[in-house]
């Protein structure tokens, strides 16, 4: 009996000491934050709708801010089904990540990466249904990871866009892009290059129908 | 005996694996050792809070109560007491039945396996079949 007891305190110990470990082991390095050179490539972000609807708003969004998560998941699902599936309006989202955010370039990269294997806005949906990430502080890396696999990803090839910043030029270019168009917090909507300042379904669907009716 | 040594080893084991879990949930770990699973997929969803308190923290007091209550099983007064025997596997089938319930979340909610929670899975697993074995062969 007293064999076991030694056991059980030897399993305490390694267990115990293994936690001990690895909450003072030195985090992962946060991802590189340095400015890049803006893109000219002509990427004019992601859209959603037909290109034919009648409207098109753009969107300067930040994936770490919390008022862009909210409409991403509030608001943007009525969007969706109620003015983009039938053809109303078509929806284009552009990168704002503000300065303040630790991770949100961070968050952007992962996205288009996840865009160059035709899974943007799945990736998209990920980082802002599970938004808990942009408020624990902690380096997301492996949670995006977690994203990229959850959306069917090559995680070797997610991970090596990653790695190599691969569309750091386009965020950059993008954020340029806002600052020259007025932005000055996320997120931000633009209709036909003017600024739109609401921001529910409610308001979305008003001005589809109003712009629609003027085109009739 | 032998069976609530290995009821009270196996709680120990399962109660380091909750509380690593609990400690990531709380923030005190930044990362969690993952491999190729989903751990933080998991752990960061919506079912990784029970009515406003962590999964994790449920399995740390699950496996904290087997122990001790198994610990004091293996004491000379005990040892051959049934209604231990019987709250043991009581308690087992309800961390059995919990463990279940989040396998089920894992493969066909969520669609990712977190490699610490399969592990405490099958901790709690085997500690039921070991504490239901206990009851039935007194």
């Amino acid at each position: 009996m007293k064999r076991f007891y030694v056991l059980l305190a030897l399993v305490a110990a390694a267990g115990g000491g293994a936690m001990w470990y690895s909450s003072h082991r030195k985090p992962a390095p946060p991802p590189a934050a340095a400015r890049v050179v803006a893109a000219t490539d002509g990427f004019r972000g992601y859209t959603l709708g037909v290109e034919s609807a009648p409207v098109e708003v753009t969107e300067y969004s930040d994936f770490e801010c919390p008022f862009c998560a909210s409409f991403a998941t509030v608001q943007m699902p009525v969007i969706r089904e109620q003015l983009i599936a039938p053809g109303k309006l078509r929806w284009r989202y552009r990168d704002f990540p503000l300065p303040t955010h630790r991770y949100s370039r961070y968050a952007a990269l992962a996205a288009q990466c996840a865009g160059e294997q035709g899974k943007f806005w799945e990736m998209h949906d990920q980082l802002f249904e599970h938004h808990q990430w942009a408020q624990t502080g902690k380096n997301p890396r492996s949670l995006f990871q977690d994203f990229a696999r959850a959306v069917g990803l090559d995680l070797d090839k997610y991970d090596a866009c990653m790695d190599g910043q691969r569309y750091a030029g386009r965020i950059e270019a993008s954020v340029q892009e806002g600052e020259a168009a007025g932005v000055r917090g996320t997120p931000s909507f633009y209709v036909n290059g003017r600024p739109f300042e609401r921001s529910t379904s409610d308001d979305f669907k008003a001005l589809v129908d109003s712009l629609t009716k003027k085109h009739k | 005996m032998i069976r609530r040594q290995a009821i009270v080893l196996l709680a120990l084991v399962g109660l380091l694996v909750a509380t690593y879990l609990w400690l990531y949930k709380i923030g005190v770990l930044g990362e969690l050792r993952c491999g190729t699973g989903s751990c933080e997929y998991v752990q960061t969803s919506r079912f990784a809070d029970l009515l406003g308190v962590p999964v994790a923290f449920y399995g740390v007091a699950g496996y904290a109560m087997l122990f001790v209550i198994g610990l004091a099983g293996l004491e000379g007064r005990f040892a051959g007491d049934r209604r231990l025997s019987v709250l043991l596997a009581a308690l087992a089938t309800v961390g059995f039945a919990f463990t279940l319930y989040l396998t089920y979340i894992e493969l066909f909610v969520l669609h990712a396996i977190c490699r610490w929670c399969v592990a405490s899975a099958a901790i709690m697993t085997a500690i039921w079949a070991a504490a239901v074995a206990g009851v039935s062969r007194r």
